[in-house]
C-alpha cells in the first residue's frame, strides 16, 4: 500500500439537540475547520466523501443537503451511507486510486427523527420488523447471549459505563460526561432486560470531517501526518438467529487482515491506545475479543485489571468513546479523529503519553453485523 | 413432499405504512426568511460579495464560491415564472399520506431582484393561460394563520398587465 | 501510479413491473448469479462488494447489512454507496475505485430497485428539502418538464422532436431480453400517449421497473486471465453540481454532464466524442434529455440535438449509436439503472451484446443522471490504459 495519511480533523461539539444548525451547517462548519486544521485551502481538495443516512435525516438523497457545503459544488465527489469509518475507507481508496485528497463528512442529528423508527427499519420487513424490533431491543439480546456463554455480570458492563463517562470529562466535544458508580448505572431505569438507561449511549446531534492525503500533499499541510496503516472491513450473516451473537466474528477477520497490513502480529503490545464504538457498555469488551486483544469472555477481565484504564497497558475509548456521544454515522469518523489526534500528541487532557500507534474501530447494522478496524501510525 | 411450485396469484406481500415522524430545524437564513413574511409579508434573499448573486431564499453560503454570506437584502413580492409544468398525475403525497389533488400548478419563479429559482404553486390550471416570462405575484396566508412555513405563501398569482 | 481496472463480467435480471415471485435480496441473487457465470467465477473469487439503491423505494435502511445472502458478501467487505439516481454509476466507480487502490483484486458492484414496493413518486419527492420544497414538489417529472419547456422555448423544438428518441428506444429495446419494455412505439402513439406533465407524456417518460445489475471488476494481470477481452475503465469523472432545484439554469443546458463529460474526454484523450465514441448508453430519463443532453455531451453543437437525432446520427447504424439496449426508457430499476448503462457499455466492448451488439466497439460512454440534475461519466475501451 502507497503512504497516505490523515492530515485534517474537526469535529462540532456534541450535543442532544442543535436546534439552530441545519445538517447543512454542521457540513459548512466541519468542512471549514478541517481545512483550517490542516492548513489547505478548498482547491487543494480534488475530490470529496459525503456520508449520509436517508432514513436519519427523513430525505431520499440525503447527501443532496449537503454537497454544497461540504465544498463539492464542482469537484469529484461520492457518498457512502453507513458508519463514517466506512466512509472514510472510501475516501482512503479514492486517494490510493489515484486522487491527491479527499475530504470526508459525515452528520446526523438524531435530534430530528425518531431513532425508534429509523433503526426498526434495518430489520427484515417480512420477518421482523412488525414484531417491533430495533436497536436496543436487538442489542439487549446480544448482550443476553454474550452473558449467558460466559457467565458475565452486568456490573461487569456497567463498570465500562462509569470509565468511558468519566473519560467524557476530559473531551470537550463530549455530550454526556457524568460521574457514575457502578451502582448507578445498575439502579438506572431497566430499558431492554439486561440494558439499563445507563449503558445505553445518549442520541446525539453533530457532524465531524477528515481530510487523507497522499505523500506529496501530506507533506503541504501543516498538520504533523497520521499514517494510515491498515484498514479492512467485513460482514457477517444478517437474521439475528443466523449469527452467534456472543461472538465477535466479522470484526475478528477484518482485524485480523488490517493488522496483517500494518505488520502487527500481537496487537496487545503494538496498539498504545483503542477508539471503539461502544453504543451500549457491553459492547466494549465483546469488541476488544474481537479485535483480538484477548480471550473471548475475556473482555470485561481487562476493564477488571485496569488495562483498558487511561493509566493501564491499553487505553480503550479516553475519549468518553460512543457511550458519551453518539451522532450515528459521526461516531466512527469521531473514533478516527480521536486516535489521529492522540497520534499528533494534541489530545489535550485526554492524551495517552508517547501513543505511537492507535486503532480506531466502527460499526454497520445490527449488533455490530459488520465492523471496519483502522491502524494508525505517528511513523511513517 | 410439498412443492415448491407457486400459482402467481398465490404470491403474498406485507403491507407497511408506519409513519416516520421527524422534526428538521429551519436554520438560522431560514428562520429569517419566515420571520419576515410572518411580520412584513415580504420576501428576504442574500447577496454573495464575490459573484454578486442574490439567492432567494437566503442561505448560508454560495457553493461555487464557498464563500458565507451575511448580506441580507429584502425582495419584492413578484417575481417571473422560468418555468412550469401542470400536474396531472395521481400521487401520495408523502406531506399528507393522501392523494395530492391534481391538476395543481408547480412553478420556477425568479423573483425580482433574485438569481436562483424559488419554487411554489401557481394557481393557474389553463394552459392557454398561463405562459413561460409572465408576471406573478404572491399571496399570503391571512397572518393569524400564518405558521412560519413555506405554506405561509398561499400561491403565486398572474398579474394582469 | 493506480493500476489497471476492467469489467470482466456483467448480470442482470430480466427486468418487469412487478416481481412478487422474489424478495429483494432474492431479486439481487439473481443478478449475481448471472455476472459470475458470465465471467466463470464462483462468489469465492470476490474480495468485496459494493450496493446501492434509493432506501425510501423499498423502507429498508442498512441495505448492505440486509442484502448479504443475495449479494455473497458474508464473510467479506460490503459498503453502500448510494447518490440518487447516480447510483449505479457511483457504485460502478466506487469498484473502480476499490481495485484501483491496489487493495482488492475482484470487486462486485450492484445495483438494484424494486420499484413496485413504493409509490415512487411519494418516495422521490421526499428526495426535496423539506423546509422549502416538499410542500410544492411533485416529483421528477414535473422538475424534467420545466427543463424540456425551458429547452423548447429556447431552440423551437417539439414534441415530435421528442417522441423520436422514444422511438429509436423503445424500437432498441426489441433486441434486448432484458429490458422492461419491449414492445416498439411510433411517433403517434407517443404524441397521443396521455400528457402528464406538460410537454412530458406517458411515453416521454420511463417506465418504473423491478431488476438488479451486477457488474464485475477486477485488476490489471488478473482481468486478462478472466475473459479474453475486458473492458477497461479509462476515466470516471462525477459532478454533483447543485444542492438546491432553485440554482439550476436551464438555459445553461446540463451543466453537471458538460463538466463531468469534459473531465472524462480529458482523461481517455478524446477530442471529438461523436467520432471517437463507437457507442454511448445514455441515462436518459425522459425523451427530452436525448435531445438535450447530447449536446451537453458535445456530440454536436447547441441547439442541435433535434436535427442530430432526426438524422440518424443517434440510430443503431449511425455515427454514434445511443441505447443500443433500448435505454431508460424501456427500463428502469432506479438504483440499476445507471450501473446497467456501465454494465451494457462493458457487454459492447467484451463483444458480448448479443442482438444488440454494434460492430467493432473500441470505445464507449456511460453516464448517469440523478439527483439535483447530477451527472456521473465512465469511458471504457478494449485497449489497456
Ligand atoms: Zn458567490
Amino acid at each position: 500500500m502507497d503512504h497516505i495519511a490523515i492530515v485534517g480533523v474537526a469535529q462540532t461539539g456534541y450535543e442532544a439537540k442543535i436546534r439552530n444548525k441545519t445538517n447543512y451547517d454542521l457540513v459548512y462548519e466541519v468542512t471549514k475547520g478541517v481545512l483550517d486544521d490542516a492548513g489547505l485551502s478548498l482547491a487543494d481538495i480534488d475530490n470529496i466523501v459525503t456520508v449520509s443516512n436517508d432514513f436519519m435525516d427523513g430525505r431520499t438523497i440525503s447527501s443532496m443537503a449537503v454537497g454544497e457545503a461540504a465544498g463539492g459544488h464542482d469537484k469529484n465527489i461520492s457518498t457512502v451511507e453507513g458508519d463514517g469509518t466506512f466512509g472514510a475507507f472510501y475516501g482512503a481508496m479514492r486517494v490510493l486510486g489515484g486522487f491527491n485528497t479527499t475530504l470526508v463528512v459525515a452528520h446526523s442529528k438524531g435530534s430530528e427523527g425518531s431513532l425508534k423508527h429509523i433503526t426498526n427499519a434495518m430489520f427484515d420487513p417480512v420477518y421482523h420488523r412488525l414484531i417491533g424490533i430495533e436497536a436496543i431491543s436487538a442489542s439487549a439480546i446480544q448482550a443476553n447471549s454474550y452473558m449467558d456463554r460466559f457467565g458475565l455480570s452486568e456490573e461487569s458492563f456497567a463498570m465500562v459505563s462509569v470509565k468511558n463517562h468519566q473519560n467524557g470529562f476530559n473531551n470537550p466535544y463530549a455530550h454526556m460526561p457524568l460521574n457514575l458508580t457502578v451502582e448507578d448505572v445498575m439502579k438506572s431505569a431497566r430499558i431492554a432486560d439486561p440494558l439499563k438507561l445507563l449503558d445505553c449511549s445518549p442520541v446525539s446531534d453533530g457532524a465531524a470531517a477528515i481530510i487523507i492525503a497522499n505523500e506529496e500533499y501530506s507533506r503541504r499541510a501543516k498538520t504533523r501526518p497520521v499514517w494510515i496503516k491498515g484498514i479492512a472491513h467485513c460482514v457477517e450473516e444478517y437474521f439475528l438467529g443466523d449469527r452467534d451473537l456472543a461472538v465477535a466474528k466479522s470484526l475478528r477477520q477484518a482485524s485480523r487482515k488490517a493488522y496483517e497490513m500494518a505488520g502487527i502480529s500481537r496487537p496487545v503490545d503494538s496498539i498504545d491506545v483503542v477508539e471503539l464504538y461502544d453504543a451500549f457498555s457491553y459492547m466494549e469488551p465483546l469488541w476488544l475479543e474481537g479485535l483480538g486483544f484477548c480471550e473471548e469472555g475475556r473482555g470485561p477481565g481487562m476493564l477488571k485489571d485496569g488495562i483498558t484504564l487511561m493509566s493501564g497497558k491499553l487505553p480503550v475509548n479516553p475519549s468518553g468513546g460512543v457511550l458519551s456521544s453518539h451522532a450515528l454515522l459521526v461516531a466512527g469518523l469521531a473514533r478516527i479523529i480521536e486516535a489521529t489526534l492522540q497520534l499528533r500528541g494534541e489530545a489535550g487532557s485526554r492524551q495517552i503519553p508517547e501513543a505511537k500507534t492507535a486503532l480506531a474501530h466502527g460499526i454497520n447494522g445490527p449488533c455490530g453485523q459488520s465492523h471496519c478496524v483502522w491502524v494508525l501510525s505517528s511513523e511513517q | 413432499m410439498v412443492s415448491t411450485e407457486l400459482g402467481y396469484d398465490q404470491l403474498l406481500s406485507i403491507a407497511f405504512s408506519v409513519p416516520m415522524p421527524y422534526e428538521w430545524s429551519v436554520g438560522v437564513y431560514g428562520s429569517l426568511f419566515f420571520h419576515e413574511i410572518m411580520n412584513h409579508n415580504r420576501f428576504l434573499g442574500v447577496r454573495c460579495p464575490d459573484c454578486n448573486k442574490v439567492y432567494m431564499p437566503p442561505r448560508r453560503l454560495c457553493g461555487p464560491c464557498f464563500k458565507e454570506l451575511d448580506e441580507l437584502v429584502v425582495l419584492p413580492n413578484e417575481g417571473t415564472i422560468e418555468a412550469f409544468s401542470i400536474v396531472n398525475y395521481p400521487f401520495v403525497d408523502p406531506n399528507t399520506g393522501e392523494q395530492r389533488p391534481i391538476p395543481y400548478t408547480y412553478g420556477y419563479i425568479r423573483i425580482d431582484g433574485a438569481d436562483t429559482i424559488f419554487s411554489h404553486i401557481i394557481n393557474e390550471t389553463d394552459t392557454r393561460l398561463i405562459q413561460v416570462g409572465m408576471k406573478v405575484k404572491a399571496v399570503f396566508r391571512e397572518k393569524e394563520l400564518m405558521q412560519g412555513n413555506v405554506q405561509d405563501i398561499k400561491h403565486f398569482e398572474i398579474v394582469n398587465p | 501510479m493506480p493500476g489497471s481496472v476492467a469489467i470482466v463480467g456483467v448480470g442482470q435480471t430480466d427486468h418487469r413491473s412487478h416481481r412478487p415471485d422474489v424478495n429483494g435480496r432474492e431479486m439481487i441473487y439473481e443478478a449475481v448469479q448471472r455476472a459470475l457465470l458470465d465471467c466463470e467465477l464462483s462468489i469465492n473469487h470476490i474480495d468485496a462488494i459494493i450496493i446501492g439503491n434509493m432506501d425510501h423505494f423499498e423502507s429498508i435502511n442498512y441495505v448492505d447489512t440486509w442484502s448479504v445472502e443475495g449479494s455473497g458478501a458474508i464473510m467479506k467487505p460490503i459498503m453502500k454507496v448510494s447518490t440518487g439516481g447516480t447510483t449505479g454509476a457511483s457504485v460502478a466507480i466506487a469498484a473502480y475505485y476499490h481495485v484501483a487502490s491496489g487493495l482488492f483484486d475482484r470487486v462486485l458492484a450492484i445495483g438494484w430497485e424494486k420499484n413496485s414496493e413504493s409509490d415512487t413518486t411519494g418516495a422521490i419527492i421526499t428526495c426535496s428539502d423539506p423546509v422549502w420544497d416538499r410542500f410544492s414538489y411533485s416529483g421528477a417529472i414535473p422538475s424534467l418538464a420545466t427543463e424540456a419547456s425551458a429547452y423548447m422555448n429556447q431552440y423551437g423544438v417539439t414534441q415530435e422532436d421528442a417522441a423520436r428518441v422514444t422511438v429509436r428506444d423503445r424500437g432498441n429495446a426489441v433486441n434486448n431480453p432484458h429490458a422492461h419494455l419491449r414492445k416498439p412505439v411510433s411517433i403517434h402513439e407517443v404524441l397521443a400517449s396521455p400528457m402528464l406533465a406538460y410537454p412530458i407524456k406517458l411515453l416521454d417518460i420511463c417506465p418504473r421497473s423491478d431488476g438488479a445489475a451486477a457488474v464485475i471488476f477486477a485488476s490489471d494481470g488478473i482481468a486478462q486471465r478472466i475473459t479474453p477481452r475486458p473492458a477497461w475503465i479509462k476515466a470516471c469523472s462525477v459532478r454533483h453540481t447543485y444542492t438546491w432545484f432553485g440554482d439550476v439554469d436551464y438555459k445553461q443546458g446540463l451543466v453537471s454532464l458538460q463538466r463531468a463529460s469534459a473531465e472524462a474526454y480529458l482523461r481517455a484523450g478524446i477530442k471529438s466524442p461523436a467520432d471517437e465514441l463507437d457507442v454511448a448508453e445514455l441515462y436518459l430519463p425522459y425523451s427530452y434529455a436525448g435531445l438535450k443532453w447530447i449536446e451537453d455531451l458535445g456530440f454536436c453543437a447547441r441547439g442541435e440535438g433535434a436535427g442530430f437525432v432526426e438524422d440518424g446520427h443517434t440510430d443503431i447504424a449511425g455515427k454514434i449509436p445511443v441505447n443500443p439496449s433500448g435505454g431508460v426508457l424501456s427500463a428502469n430499476c432506479i438504483g440499476a439503472t445507471a450501473l446497467l448503462r456501465v454494465g451494457e457499455a462493458a457487454l459492447q466492448v467484451m463483444g458480448k451484446a448479443g442482438p444488440r451488439q454494434i460492430p467493432d466497439v473500441k470505445q464507449a460512454l456511460a453516464t448517469g443522471f440523478g439527483g439535483c440534475f447530477w451527472s456521473d461519466v465512465l469511458i471504457l475501451g478494449s485497449g489497456r490504459p
